[in-house]
């Protein structure tokens, strides 16, 4: 057991030795949401002050509806860079030599996702941080109660991410997969806009919307930063890290993007 | 036998503590829907709606809270509520269409602004008899008594002027021009100072009571919103002379200005189209009614945060306060 642990702390030290070493990593892993929140937010500062939805009691600032889908987003952007630098290893070899370990692969990969979750936590916090300054205040129970599932949503797109990685041959053709993954997962969720102003744009968005698993993930987090558990997000977000958990360990190839092409 | 009188004892001392666990309630007139909503200011909660009069508007407790007086407006009478029974009990002569009103501090005259009649109605509640009437500018809307009782205020919209009455002799005896269409006047606790907001101008403007000279002038500026859509309307200040509240219309906010450096704190996002303010007896709460979305917002005056915005009625207007000692 205690071995399992030191497999553990490894591949997660790995993960936060690589994230402190890059700082321009951090530096937009933070700029990003906050462009959005600072510049974007603001032109549309007072659009949202006309219709009260849970888990918020009143009317609010545009800012402060999107800043749940930002922190989604943070994760987003963390899984798929780490499903990018799952690729690199691949392709240079070092998979391989993690592989190595007696420890069974399905081990390895999850304790890469977890690992890969907890460095997204201090750019979360970081963000909610500045958030403040722009009135983004939540409750204080919120900021503690949004950690498990901040961490349960990066599982779950870290495991997206990782399935997408097993499909990909070469580096060179992730870049194209992340426009087609992030941008989409991204707009057609309720990260921007809630989902009944989507029904009002059309009954295909909104449909579109409400099978994205990114949604159930903004929804999971906006609720939990305002202490509220809703359990119907809850449930859904932990079926589906289930789900591709499985089938990203599944699917996993380590000598994928080596075999010589015909 | 023990046991029993143990849980008798229990059971009616959760009963007493649970009398004595009450809390203030806001009454919320309900222009469109002729009716009041009550709302528990401790849950935040609507508790209760009561059918009234047509279009009620201001509202007011006596100062004893056994009665609520109601301006139903299309009924063109202000109406009694026995806060106990909510049962409507009397109607006052009140003049074409009273909209504000403000009890003197004698708890006996109220003083009525008839909108469509130029007037202000002065009746006794007692007798229920028209005192007075005293003619004003062009649809007089807001209302107020000084603290002593001395001066009433009246504003006309139309003529964009605030009417001073001596309430000894019940007549006119100045006026103060302001900003377009002024809507709502309240004097501070000490009624040296009077604030006065008008809607289209923009602006609210604090008076010196005694010179009846504008002292300062305020404007409104919200960042994404535009200047037309600032339309102050109700202004509260707190008893310790700390913020004064004003409420912007359809700019969908309240503005939280500092009563004595008289400078904009902050803006507070409420409901659609915010008329008129209250404050729960401790002040540490205060409701807005927002006329257009058909909701109240609790503002937590301690925080300068809204809390929580609650649906009532269509159109709330007006907003009166029974604190919890009170409670029938």
């Amino acid at each position: 057991m205690i071995w399992y642990w030191r497999v553990f702390c490894g591949i997660t030290q790995r993960e936060f030795l690589r994230f402190i070493q890059q700082r321009s990593r951090f530096l937009s892993a933070l700029v990003r949401p906050l462009l959005w929140l600072i510049v974007f937010a603001a032109g549309f500062r007072a659009v949202l002050g006309v219709s009260i939805m849970p888990p918020y009691g009143t009317y609010i600032t545009y800012q402060v509806y999107i800043a749940p889908g930002l922190v989604a987003m943070i994760l987003l952007f963390n899984a798929m860079q780490s499903a990018l630098s799952m690729v690199y290893d691949r392709e240079m070899g070092s998979m391989k030599l993690l592989l190595t370990s007696p420890a069974p692969r399905s081990f390895l990969l999850i304790s890469k996702l977890v690992a890969t979750a907890l460095v997204a936590l201090p750019q979360v916090y970081g963000f909610l941080l500045i958030a403040l300054w722009v009135e983004v205040d939540p409750p204080l129970i919120g900021y503690l109660a949004v950690l498990p599932a901040c961490l349960l949503v990066a599982l779950m797109l870290g495991a997206i991410g990782l399935l997408i990685s097993s499909f990909i041959k070469q580096l060179e053709n992730f870049a194209g997969v992340m426009n087609f993954v992030i941008f989409p997962m991204f707009f057609l969720s309720s990260a921007l806009y809630p989902l009944w102003k989507m029904q009002e744009a059309g009954p295909l968005l909104y449909t579109i919307c409400a099978y994205n698993p990114f949604t159930y993930g903004v929804e999971l987090i906006r609720f939990s930063l305002y202490g509220e558990l809703s359990l119907s997000n809850l449930v859904i977000v932990t079926g589906l890290t289930l789900v591709f958990t499985l089938l990203a360990t599944l699917s996993f190839d380590p000598q994928r993007g080596q075999k010589p092409k015909r | 036998m023990f046991k029993r009188t143990a849980l008798s004892l229990i059971f009616s001392t959760g009963l007493a503590l649970s009398q004595f666990a009450t809390a203030d309630i806001a009454y919320i007139s309900n222009e469109k829907d002729n009716s009041l909503s009550l709302i528990d200011l401790n849950t935040l909660e609507l508790k209760e709606t009561i059918k009234v009069g047509q279009r009620p508007r201001g509202i007011i407790f006596s100062k004893d809270y056994s009665k609520l007086y109601i301006c139903a407006s299309d009924d063109d009478t202000v109406q009694v509520l026995d806060v106990k029974t909510n049962q409507i009990i009397a109607n006052l002569p009140s003049g074409e269409d009273p909209e504000q009103f403000a009890l003197a501090p004698d708890d006996r005259h109220l003083f009525i602004a008839n909108e469509d009649d130029a007037l202000v109605t002065i009746v006794d509640t007692q007798t229920k008899l028209v005192v007075a009437q005293i003619d004003v500018g062009v649809e007089p809307e807001g209302m107020a008594v000084s603290p002593n009782g001395k001066i009433a205020v009246n504003t006309s919209e139309t003529t964009s002027m605030l009417h001073w009455i001596d309430t000894q002799t019940n007549e006119l005896y100045d006026n103060t021009l302001v900003d377009q269409r002024p809507r709502h006047v309240e004097f501070n606790k000490s009624g040296n100072l009077l604030w006065a907001s008008s809607e289209i101008g923009g602006s609210v403007v604090v008076i010196d009571t005694e010179s009846r000279e504008i002292k300062h002038k305020l404007k409104f500026e919200i960042r994404g919103i535009h200047p037309d859509r600032i339309q102050p309307v109700g202004v509260k200040l707190t008893q310790d002379g700390r913020y004064a509240f004003v409420a912007l219309g359809p700019a969908n906010h309240v503005a939280v200005v500092d009563a004595k450096t008289f400078e904009v704190i902050k803006y507070l996002m409420v409901g659609r189209r915010v008329w008129h303010m209250g404050f729960s007896t401790d002040e540490s709460k205060l409701v807005t009614t927002n006329g257009i979305s058909g909701d109240v917002s609790i503002i937590d005056v301690n925080k300068l945060k809204v809390v929580k915005t609650i649906r009532v009625g269509r159109y709330p207007w007006g907003v009166a306060v029974l604190p919890a000692a009170y409670k029938p």
